[in-house]
């Protein structure tokens, strides 16, 4: 095996381990506002990813410019979904919200089986197989593109979250729930706003993973438990370890894929969830709470 | 007789006479629903009682259903040794996971998230042994239906309903007994609040370890009657998150912590399952993911209006 083959490999596996990092930022986002986990987490992603494929099949267009009315709906139900269904929800037992954002998943997954049915859909624009060429690595345009999709859209949200009024007044009523209600924020507002940018999140993820990866339907469950295992590794509720966590499941699961079997790559992304949960629970990034 | 024996005696009684006046269609879907009721039961102590949330159950079912059924499968031997061996493995994984996790304090979130992590771990693993038939599954050898071995558990459709009838019966005793015990009080505080128990004195490590050992154990027996039952074994049906999750929404439908609350939640999803199916079939409507959808709409439904499940509101209303 070549020293350029690993290199390529590693490469590729960072640029997808940073659009998984988004889609995990995501729900860290909402865990660490809301202090909810969402498990349709990966179901959102599939709608987002079948979006692209149908708005590029009727208008051909392409999706990273589709990304952003996509996200813009995405915003808009993720306010919605929690105003109406997970606030009244907050104050409830842990399993009574599992359940309900279950309920969601088995909703939304199973309609898209129902519209799309199962097979699998893809899409096909004109820089996909091109590649940069660094000598003798390889980059593809598509893999470099969503990548940079990725990492602007977090930069993005960052800097809302330190630098904005909205931003500081989300971080504040995760800090301290009762303290944010005392100062007079409406809490359940920056709750739904969060969620909505946990929304604008996968839905930029999906539109950009779309262009690597075909999209079925049983992907849903699939990203939903990608996305958790990453943002355990990262550390729950902290955004630079969401895209730390999916950089580095990312290339685990490139090199598993390179030096095992590529059916066994996600029982390594397993076994490093098992061993960070036992040894640093908090997460790579994560504060002890 | 007390108040709280009388229905369950009834509706005990009318379960074993049963076969007498069911058909064949009615007995499996009794003995589905029993399957589940005896799952859930074993999932409630763990949950309901202890206040551990497992996401990860299938875990147990699948490797008690796995491991007898490669010993019969390999070695003929029938499940009655098998059983123990079961057993003993899924309370050896319920224990080591229940160490790792309550040594390091992982609880609430974590902990649901650290069960799903080794059912899925599990699940790859099982698709890369060889020896248990991989992806591809393993199938236990169909005996005639008409006779019943007893010894290999091999029999008629109306053994199974029997056997998952008295397992249900024994769990249900068993659970009635324990919540009435000490364990099951020292469980009930430290589910209500941990920290609170082990200021009085309660080695919560210990008592958290019991639950899981017992929630593991029966659930093997749960895993070995699957495999017996349907014959068939794939680790990405047994394994798979969406089968953890059935089996826990029979008790979060019915009541996460009560006696009847797994029983009565297995009756309702299944007759809503197969009344969907039914209902679909007679309008036409069968495109593949239609019967889900509905199924997860009718479970948002009972989250939202009844968050303590249905058998608290039931027994309310009929002052039990």
């Amino acid at each position: 095996m070549s020293f350029d083959l690993v290199v390529n490999v590693l490469i590729a596996g960072t640029l997808t381990g940073l659009v998984y990092g988004l889609m995990a930022l995501g729900l860290s986002v909402i865990f660490g506002v809301v202090r909810v986990v969402n498990f349709a987490h990966g179901e959102m992603m599939t709608v987002a990813m079948y979006a692209a494929t149908v708005l590029f099949a009727l208008l051909k267009l392409d999706p990273f410019i589709v990304a952003a009315p996509v996200a813009a709906t995405f915003f808009v139900f993720g306010y919605l979904l929690q105003a109406g269904l997970i606030n009244p929800f907050i104050t409830r037992p842990e399993h009574s919200q599992f359940m309900l954002l279950v309920a969601v998943a088995i909703i939304v997954g199973n309609a898209l089986l129902m519209v799309f049915g199962p097979d699998a859909r893809n899409l096909q624009v004109d820089y996909q197989l091109d590649s940069f060429e660094l000598g003798r690595i390889l980059i593809d345009k598509a893999r470099l593109y969503a990548a940079g999709a990725a990492v602007f859209t977090a930069t993005g949200l960052f800097v809302f979250f330190k630098k904005t009024k909205t931003g500081k007044a989300i971080r504040a009523c995760a800090d301290n729930y009762l303290g944010a209600k005392v100062v007079g924020l409406n809490v359940k507002h920056y709750y739904a706003l969060t969620f909505g940018l946990g929304g604008v999140c996968v839905a930029i993820a999906g539109c950009a993973l779309v262009l690597l990866v075909d999209v079925t339907p049983p992907l849903g469950p699939y990203y939903t438990l990608l996305a958790f295992v990453i943002v355990i590794v990262g550390g729950l509720g902290s955004m630079t370890g969401a895209l730390l966590g999916g950089v580095l499941i990312g290339v685990s699961e490139a090199l598993a894929g390179l030096f095992i079997t590529p059916s066994a790559k996600s029982m390594f992304s397993f076994g490093l969830l098992i061993l960070v949960l036992l040894f640093r629970p908090q997460g790579l990034l994560g504060k002890r709470s | 007789m007390k108040k709280e024996f009388i229905y369950p005696g009834i509706l005990g009684i009318l379960l074993v006479a049963l076969p007498a006046f069911a058909g064949n269609y009615a007995l499996s879907v009794a003995t589905l629903i029993l399957y589940f009721a005896y799952t859930g039961q074993a999932w409630n102590v763990m949950m309901g009682f202890a206040g551990q949330l497992s996401l990860g159950h299938a875990l147990y079912v699948g490797v008690g259903g796995y491991a007898a059924g490669a010993i019969f499968y390999h070695w003929g031997i029938g499940p009655w040794a098998g059983l123990w061996v079961a057993m003993a493995l899924c309370v050896a994984l319920g224990l080591l996971i229940g160490f790792l996790a309550f040594r390091f304090g992982i609880s609430g979130v974590y902990f649901a998230l650290l069960t799903i992590a080794f059912a899925e771990f599990t699940r790859i693993g099982f698709d890369h042994l060889d020896w248990i038939g991989g992806p591809g599954g393993m199938f236990l050898k169909v005996a005639q239906r008409d006779t019943w071995d007893l010894a290999n558990f091999r029999g008629p459709p109306l053994m199974y309903y029997y056997t998952i009838l008295f397992l249900t019966i024994s769990a249900l005793l068993l659970c009635f007994f324990l919540l009435k015990s000490k364990a099951g009080y020292y469980w009930q505080a430290i589910r209500e609040n941990e920290e609170a128990a082990q200021a009085l004195g309660i080695n919560t490590f210990r008592w958290k370890m019991l639950a899981v050992a017992l929630s593991s154990a029966m659930t093997s027996i749960s895993g070995v009657f699957y495999a017996f039952y349907y014959n068939n074994l794939f680790p990405e049906q047994v394994f798979s998150m969406n089968r953890s999750i059935e089996l826990i929404l029979g008790p979060v439908i019915g009541g996460v912590g009560t006696l009847f609350g797994p029983i009565l939640g297995a009756v309702v999803l299944t007759a809503l399952s197969d009344g969907l199916t039914e209902l679909l079939a007679a309008l036409g409507w069968e495109i593949p993911g239609i019967k889900q959808v509905f199924y997860g709409v009718v479970l948002l439904l009972v989250i939202m209006f009844l968050p303590n499940g249905i058998w608290p509101a039931i027994s309310r209303r009929l002052r039990l």
